[in-house]
């Protein structure tokens, strides 16, 4: 294959303006009504997860507000047990199902893989927008179902039998088991879309060892979800079946076993811990980077770090089943492996020690969230040590120390880098800057208000209150204590009001941020803020780990790719070698008819085993229209050059 | 006081920090499994605390020594002096890191091994069996005239090993009294056992620890651990038959039990009420509280629960029984004789 001379990249080149024309109007995604359900393009469908997830992370917060409130006296009769079961279980289901995996694993996922691999679109970008409008699916279906009075009441892990037919009549766990179809397909669609992207759309000379710590954590977790949502899609399927066909799956009384559904859950249920953490930590693992102005420390141990946790997770999951009396061997075993993986997460945090240490420190907005982040998982991961021992966990489990200490790690591992990373790559979604001044009020309403409220359940936990309880006797005497932690609700829903404020005025009248207003080293910076819609004039090539500190400049970029039809590059998956061409399918209103077809066959599966056969026909018409042949793209304009390094 | 310290809950800020909630606390041990436990929280939470204190430090060292630089300066890519140093103290603390977690580990299986198994033969054995939302007890004998029906309430001897038989007749509970020992799940379908011990005489107040449905809140229990004469003297009341009646008014309190809703799922040995759907009221008149540990035992509370149980726990299996007065009047003076 013939290759030209390298191409060098300046924007001041006569013709570059026409490319640039040309490149516009061969991605441009429709506009309209229509065109909002047609559009495949990964920065839009990546921002629709960001504001759709922050949407419930707002609704699971207002849930949260409620049970405060709820709590604040004993006897409260704010809400009865049927009102308060609905809002505890959305709580977790809104929060860990439609804020924390979509918005940590596909939201910051979708929109920034494809950008910081150099390429102009997703892999298979169909399947992600179908993934978002799936994901949307599940969420109305749950929400829809709470406002009609047929919220699941069966918390957020729904564990039979209390969720099976004989003890949750009505369609209140159909809804729990049918919201996670959606969200797991969901999950598994752009899973496949992000590793396949991570794996095969990089820049030339982005081999595997140059991979951008992000990068490396996306696909790790791509793999995980790939392995973990399997489990969780069986345990509910099987739930729905009892439910629907009465299979005795779970059925003591006919044989069936009330554990094994414990077991698939948190086999999935850990690995999930680590889909939402790991992202977080890939953000942090960014930005300790950017603000210390140094190359991070200890490259290899932390992608190995975050490989091992990938594959440490998958075998803790029993310490969430340490009461059910398991022999007290393999529950060493557990305890011995849930210790273990706090050996690749403290090489994480020594290695971050040693960057900043190392480095010159920026203390700019988005490193003070990774400091918050540093300040509430080491209290998360901590006191999970602690639960990790069998003895404490036999005390402590399914009580407020264990509220406690899963909100360290989820707020603490999720939602303070959420917001170190909206605040990080906000200039590059919206063009704009975010202001400093309201966000550092953001962060430390936000910061006391967390710590008063969290920390405070620890002590609840140990005076025995157990989780999930509506209410409580006055003679329990844990009223001042439940009263402290309701008052950090409100220094949290302060901070939520002032990033809303800041977001909105900053979308106005935020400062322009330019291309690289952080001067970080990643390739997501290297075009305009917001990215044009086919991101990179040429795609780009790769010299080093962070290629807008280290590489020279006059680094080749990629030419030969056709402007005329959507063209992407693939490239080998270890060391990133141009291998061939592809075509990107373009906008298509086919992914969001079939979400359609799918949604109703799985809505009308709650109330009738007919759904499947009367519901699969209009899914493969759908399917079909999809999977349609384009044919032949147009032949190409005669070029002798195909690309070059 | 300033007026803007009024505002300030000092009450219940007081009563946050105040170090006796009572006999249930985790850190409260009054049994030498909850006692094993604490010890080894104790030590955990100290080396963690150790820990804590080591990395905010280093943290806040780590910012605080580069102090906040101009904008954008150029990234450092080269600095061998720099990784080769953060590579020994990454080491090392990776080292000590692997230490300490060895060493949880050891004592926490120690620990483990030792609250397992009792201590000395010849236990006292109960049967628990889980409700929504009510714990049946009994204690088994091989003569059925010998064996105890009881509710809520475990009577045990002080110092001797308890062996608790678990079971559960619908969905997953979660048997938990914190100044005693950790928690086990009574699973439906397993029949499973576990041992706790009571060195020290007093009420233990219990819950239910996983979520069972609408009453999960409402589903308490109390261990009471006595000397082993006053233990055994509850175990001869505990296997009599019913008073009889001793008053007209009591009789006729009798007749309601017998004639209404309540002999459909109630028991009182020595009576035609034999069914096992809610607990056993044979000696209801010597229990502390009714309803899973929810109301006290008195004639008002028992009145106000026979009459409309759903108000006071919404969707317990206890129907309404909207009875005459002088009816509700005599079957509590009924009840209350029911020693």
């Amino acid at each position: 294959m013939p290759v030209a001379e390298p191409v060098i990249a300046n924007d001041q080149d006569t013709g570059q303006s026409e490319l640039a024309r040309r490149l516009a109007s061969t991605w441009r995604q429709p506009r309209g009504f229509w065109g909002w359900f047609c559009n495949t393009h990964h920065t839009d469908i990546g921002i629709r997860f960001i504001v759709t997830s922050f949407i419930f992370l707002l609704l699971g917060g207002v849930l949260a507000a409620m049970i405060r409130l709820q709590l604040v006296r004993p006897e409260n009769s704010l809400m009865g047990p049927d009102l308060y079961n609905q809002v505890f279980t959305m709580h977790g289901s809104s929060m860990i199902f439609l804020f924390a995996v979509p918005m940590m694993f596909q939201g910051f996922g979708v929109y920034i893989v494809p950008l910081m691999c150099g390429a102009r679109n997703i892999a298979f970008p169909r399947l992600n927008a179908f993934s978002y409008y799936l994901y949307v699916g599940g969420a109305l279906v749950l929400w829809g179902g709470f406002l009609t009075n047929t919220g699941p009441d069966v918390g957020w892990f729904a564990y039979v039998p209390l969720s099976g037919p004989a003890y949750s009549p009505g369609h209140r766990a159909d809804i729990w088991s049918q919201m996670i179809t959606f969200t797991e397909v969901s999950a598994l669609g752009v899973a496949i879309c992000l590793a396949t992207t991570i794996l095969r759309h990089r820049a030339p000379g982005m081999t595997l060892n140059r991979m951008p710590m992000l990068l490396w954590e996306k696909l790790v977790i791509s793999i995980a979800v790939i392995f973990a949502m399997p489990a969780v899609m069986i345990a509910s399927g099987l739930l729905l079946l009892d439910r629907l066909i009465g299979t005795h799956f779970f059925n003591p009384a006919e044989g069936g076993d009330a554990l094994l559904y414990q077991h698939l859950f948190w086999f999935f249920g850990h690995p999930e811990v680590y889909i939402i953490f790991l992202p977080g930590a890939a953000i942090v693992s960014t930005l300790v980077e950017c603000f210390s102005r140094r190359r991070i420390f200890g490259y290899t141990p932390i992608v190995i770090s975050v490989v091992a946790t990938g594959f440490i997770g998958f075998s803790v999951w029993v310490h969430h089943m340490f009461a059910t009396g398991l022999p007290q061997l393999s529950e060493s075993f557990f305890t011995a492996a849930s210790l273990m993986i706090v050996i690749p997460t403290g090489t994480q945090f020594f290695c971050w020690m040693a960057t900043i240490w190392h480095g010159r420190l920026q203390l700019r907005l988005p490193m003070l969230w990774c400091f918050g982040f540093f300040f509430t998982f080491l209290i998360g991961g901590l006191s999970g040590v602690m639960l990790a021992s069998v003895p404490v966990d036999l005390q402590v489990h399914d009580t407020y120390f264990v509220v406690a200490h899963f909100h360290y790690v989820l707020i603490g591992g999720a939602l303070f880098p959420m917001f170190a990373g909206l605040y990080f790559w906000f200039p590059k979604i919206a063009g704009r800057m975010l202001n400093d001044r309201l966000g550092a009020w953001h962060f430390w309403l936000f910061f006391i208000g967390f710590n008063l409220t969290f920390f405070t359940l620890h002590f609840l936990g140990l005076r025995g209150m157990p989780r999930r309880v509506y209410t409580y006797g006055p003679d329990m005497h844990w009223q001042g204590l439940n009263v402290l932690a309701s008052i950090g609700v409100v220094f949290m829903t302060a901070g939520f009001l002032v990033f809303l404020v800041n977001v909105l005025r900053s979308l106005r009248m935020g400062k322009i941020a330019g291309n690289n207003p952080w001067g970080d080293a990643g390739l997501e910076w290297a075009m305009s803020s917001p990215p044009p819609p086919y991101n990179f004039l040429h795609l780009p090539t790769v010299s080093s780990r962070d290629p807008l500190w280290e590489d020279p400049p006059d680094q080749p970029v990629v030419v030969g790719l056709r402007d005329d039809i959507r063209e992407t590059l693939v490239t080998h998956s270890l060391d990133a070698e141009p291998q061939h061409k592809d075509e990107d399918p373009g906008p298509s209103i086919w992914p969001f008819l079939t979400a359609l077809t799918v949604s109703a066959a799985f809505v009308g599966s709650i109330f009738t085993p007919w759904a499947v056969p009367v519901g699969a026909p209009p899914v493969i018409v759908t399917l079909i229209g999809w999977l349609w042949p384009r044919g032949q793209s147009p032949t190409p304009r005669p070029s002798g050059e195909q690309w070059s390094r | 006081m300033k007026p803007a310290l009024k505002f300030i809950p000092w009450r219940f800020l007081v009563q946050a920090m105040s170090l006796d909630p009572g006999h249930h606390h985790v850190l409260h041990p009054a049994a030498p499994q909850a006692g094993n436990i604490e010890w080894l929280y104790w030590v955990i939470f100290g080396v963690l605390t150790a820990v804590f204190v080591l990395m905010i430090a280093g943290f806040t060292w780590a910012g605080a020594k580069t102090g906040v630089a101009a904008s954008h300066p150029l990234p450092i890519m080269e600095d061998k002096e720099g990784d080769h140093r953060a590579r020994w103290v990454v080491g090392l603390a990776m080292g000590v890191t692997v230490v300490t977690l060895f060493v949880i580990l050891v004592i926490s299986v120690v620990t483990g091994k030792r609250i397992h198994g009792p201590t000395s033969k010849n236990p006292v054995t109960i049967q628990v069996t889980a409700r929504q939302w009510w714990w049946e007890i009994t204690y088994p004998n091989p003569q059925a005239d010998q064996t105890i029906t009881t509710a809520n309430e475990i009577h045990v001897p002080v110092g001797a090993p308890i062996v608790v038989l678990t079971n559960s007749k619908d969905v997953i509970h979660s048997f938990w009294a914190p100044s005693i020992t950790g928690k086990r799940d009574l699973i439906p379908g397993y029949s499973s056992a576990f041992w706790f011990q009571v060195d020290q005489p007093g009420t233990y107040h219990g819950q239910c620890a996983e979520f069972c449905g609408l009453q999960h809140a409402h589903m308490g229990f109390s261990v009471v651990a006595e000397p082993v004469d006053q233990f055994q003297a509850w175990q001869q009341q505990q296997l009599k038959a019913a008073a009889e009646p001793s008053t007209s008014e009591a009789v006729r309190g009798r007749d309601v039990f017998l004639t209404h809703a309540c002999l459909m799922c109630h028991t009182i040995r020595g009576t035609d009420a034999g069914s096992h759907v809610g607990p056993d009221l044979t000696h209801i008149a010597g229990r502390n509280m009714i309803a899973a540990e929810t109301l006290p035992n008195t004639a008002g509370a028992l009145a106000g629960w026979i009459v409309d149980p759903q108000r006071i726990k919404p969707g317990t299996r206890m129907s309404p029984n909207p009875l005459a007065p002088d009816d509700l009047q005599a079957l509590i003076v009924y009840l209350r004789s029911l020693q």
